[in-house]
């Protein structure tokens, strides 16, 4: 009978064990923290997510750092933004992972550009003449929260491949996530729509999808060509051009120095604002909601700052 | 369109064909079935027709229509207009207008990545021990890199010397083999510490030091055919590493096989820890050992003499997130302890360096480096020397370097030299070295 009994309690925490085992929790690495951001909102509790960029670190030369790959090697998926923007420093990461969920073209390797709307894919000949060009088109696409949306559908799409229990809750997280974006961005539409057409300039090329969905002009960047520093001449002849054009505004993500900035503000008078690409690239950042929600008050503010003078 | 007629046809003869085995036709069903035919002859012809219309009015619309000026894009949920495998589109490989000379062509898709990195120097000064040329293009590194199939990739560097050419590495990796290890076969730099692993581009020098070029095989290093195998060791503090490594054993004059037997072992341990987001430190210890060529006499190894080697190197890099593009610093040092079997007995050399490498704007990187070595074959020569380096990144695709390198040799004058060095990369662009 004892032994019975001692083999009816094994069999029963074996059982119990299973489930258990089957509701595990899906490894989530991703590249960046918007990405990260909206895997968490899919993925709600049932997934642990975590980024290997900072959101105030320039994604272009995050460092490749063994510790990386320890995240990696257990990783269920990888998220990446793709169009090259981490072609300096994922591959390594990847090779060394000795994961093979992980690995380019495996299912647990998801590339987040494949179905959003990308810009200034360059057209015919490219050539480094025109500086660290991304010859598949920017990468900073996420800044459009219409893409949001599409990156959260990939997102699910994987998550309820490798979790079909799961499919029901991420499924409705997602339709919920949707639903909360189709009214922030009715909201934040609105809230530039007074604004339209302002003129700005970016001191890198991380903001045309921003651009395009709220309406902003940006008419010159500091940088000269991407990924080039800027230099006194071309300073000189953007300085002019925003006097020209009445350009009073300078926006700059939160990891480039603010010397060039600062100089080209006090000579034409313009705001320059740090603003943060993704979540993250400031402390009040935490979700990418907040990331719309920041950058636009920061944006109105000195909009209105600027009408006041 | 016109295709898709006559495959309907072709279907409607096939259906007719098989019916005519069942029963044999009569005049009547045959006159029925040509009737059939002509109307359908009929029907496709008009609907050609109108398809040939709407073609026509496109190509219009898209003539006249205004070209984009500078960018294009990919609306959402419509397929882009180059169709690649899902294979090279999970790669991150093309959609969209494709960055190939000569318009899309399928097996463009597939070539491997190419770059080309050209090494140019220049020396000033004297050096009446191991001068190097006025000006030379000291080396072009031309690079292949795929991914084989799901599971393996290759690459090859190929350098051009003025020696001749050289196949500097050229290995199969096999990234996901159960058990978690990486595994490697083909001819590569051996992971000895942290120099030997680095090609001449990536090194923050125009030179290798001393203790390479005395103890570690020169230029080159350990670098010969072999099988590599690595595996991280579990544990819940740092990472860990575990590298063990067989070759042939012919690496220039420091390893020397005369028999299939005479393999050369090379083993790495290698530890990785973050202090902070931005500090990190590495450390290795390495060994290696293998038949060198004290007794080889006509291609025949009489003496069977061994050189053993242990290193251990350590690098400590600091690099603030928030301007990582602007500012960072590696120390780096190696020690490597060589212990040679030769007529005379066992040799035991000791060798060093220690260098620093801060980066003080986005373009500028300034450091020093202080060498010290023994030779293998005759520890009472120590050379050393003093170097100190200024750089100058264009862009992330070129550098110019200057060095000012001050050499005490064992034997001969001290030497006082200036070096220059121009690096420039085409082609894909690679990864950014760690």
């Amino acid at each position: 009978m004892k032994i019975k009994n001692c083999l009816a309690v094994l069999v029963t925490l074996f059982m119990a064990s299973l489930p258990a085992q089957g509701q595990s929790k899906l490894n989530v690495i991703t590249t960046t923290e918007d990405l990260a951001a909206i895997a968490r909102e899919v993925g709600g509790d049932h997934t642990t997510v975590e980024s290997i960029a900072r959101g105030y670190q320039d994604p272009h030369f995050v460092e490749a750092k063994p510790s990386f790959i320890l995240k990696l090697q257990k990783a269920d998926m990888l998220i990446l933004v793709g169009r090259d923007l981490e072609i300096g420093w994922l591959p390594p990461l990847i090779q060394q992972s000795r994961n093979s969920k992980v690995q380019v073209g495996a299912d647990g390797y998801l590339d987040a550009s494949l179905q959003v709307r990308i810009l200034e894919i360059p057209q015919g000949q490219i050539t480094r003449a025109e500086g660290d060009v991304h010859p598949l088109g920017n990468p900073h696409y996420w800044l459009d929260p219409e893409n949001g949306k599409i990156i959260a559908r990939e997102i699910f799409d994987k998550f309820a491949h490798f979790r079909p229990n799961d499919r029901a809750y991420f499924e409705q997280r997602l339709n919920d996530f949707v639903n909360r974006i189709n009214d922030a961005a009715k909201r934040w539409v609105a809230l530039m729509a007074p604004y339209k057409g302002t003129k700005v300039v970016t001191y890198h090329r991380s903001f045309p999808n921003f651009a395009e969905r709220f309406g902003l002009n940006i008419v010159g960047y500091v940088e000269p060509k991407p990924g080039i520093p800027p230099t006194p001449q071309h300073t000189l002849d953007l300085i002019n051009e925003m006097k020209k054009t009445n350009v009073k505004l300078v926006l700059v993500e939160p990891y480039f120095d603010l010397k060039t900035p600062n100089a080209i503000g006090r000579e034409t008078g313009a705001e320059v604002l740090v603003m943060p690409p993704s979540v993250g690239g400031v402390k009040e950042v935490t979700d990418y909601f907040k990331l719309f929600d920041y950058d636009l008050n920061l944006l109105i503010n000195a909009i209105k700052k600027i009408s006041a003078k | 369109m016109n295709s898709r007629g006559i495959t309907c046809t072709i279907i409607v003869l096939s259906v007719l064909c098989c019916n005519g085995f069942a029963q044999t036709p009569t005049a009547a069903d045959l006159n029925a079935l040509r009737a059939q035919l002509d109307a359908i002859k009929a029907d496709y012809d008009k609907r050609i027709q109108a398809l040939e219309m709407q073609v026509q009015a496109l190509q219009t619309q898209v003539q006249t229509a205004p070209k984009p000026e500078t960018a294009a894009v990919v609306p959402p949920g419509q397929p882009p207009a180059a169709e690649v495998p899902a294979g090279a589109q999970g790669a991150g490989g093309p959609t969209g207008a494709l960055p190939v000379y000569g318009g899309v062509a399928s097996s463009k898709v597939f070539n491997p990545d190419i770059a080309v990195i050209g090494d140019f120097l220049g020396a000033a000064g004297s050096n009446k021990v191991n001068p190097d040329p006025a000006l030379e293009l000291h080396e072009s590194e031309a690079a292949f890199q795929a991914i084989v199939d799901p599971y393996a990739r290759a690459d090859f560097f190929i350098s051009f010397g003025e020696q001749g050419v050289n196949l500097e590495e050229g290995y199969l990796t096999f990234p996901a083999i159960p058990g978690g290890l990486l595994v490697k076969v083909g001819k590569m730099r051996a992971a000895f510490g942290k120099i030997n692993t680095l090609h001449n581009h990536v090194l923050p020098w125009t030179d290798r030091p001393l203790v390479t070029t005395q103890l570690v095989g020169g230029e080159d290093g350990i670098n010969d055919a072999g099988l590599s195998v690595a595996r991280l060791i579990p544990n819940p503090w740092i990472f860990l590493e575990a590298t063990g490594q067989v070759f042939r054993g012919d690496s220039n004059d420091l390893f020397k096989s005369s028999k299939r037997g005479d393999v050369t072992y090379v083993g790495h341990l290698r530890g990785y820890q973050d202090i902070t987001e931005n500090t990190n430190i590495d450390l290795g210890v390495s060994f290696s050992r293998g038949h060198n060529a004290a007794g080889v006499v006509n291609d025949f190894d009489l003496g069977r003499f061994r050189t053993t080697l242990y290193g251990a190197d350590a690098t400590i890099r600091w690099r603030p997130l928030k301007r990582s593009i602007y500012h960072s610093f590696v120390g780096r040092s190696e020690f490597v302890w060589s212990r040679r079997g030769q007529p005379d007995g066992v040799q035991s050399a000791l060798g060093y360096y220690f260098s620093g490498d801060y980066q003080f704007a986005r373009r500028w990187f300034a450091g020093v480096r202080y060498d010290r070595s023994k030779r293998a074959d005759d520890p009472s020569l120590v050379d050393k020397g003093q170097s100190a380096i200024l750089t100058y990144w264009p862009s992330e695709f070129s550098q110019v370097r200057g060095q000012y390198r001050r050499t005490q040799y064992a034997v001969g004058p001290t030497a006082n030299e200036f070096l220059m060095q121009f690096q420039f990369s085409i082609g894909a662009h690679g990864a950014h070295p760690f």
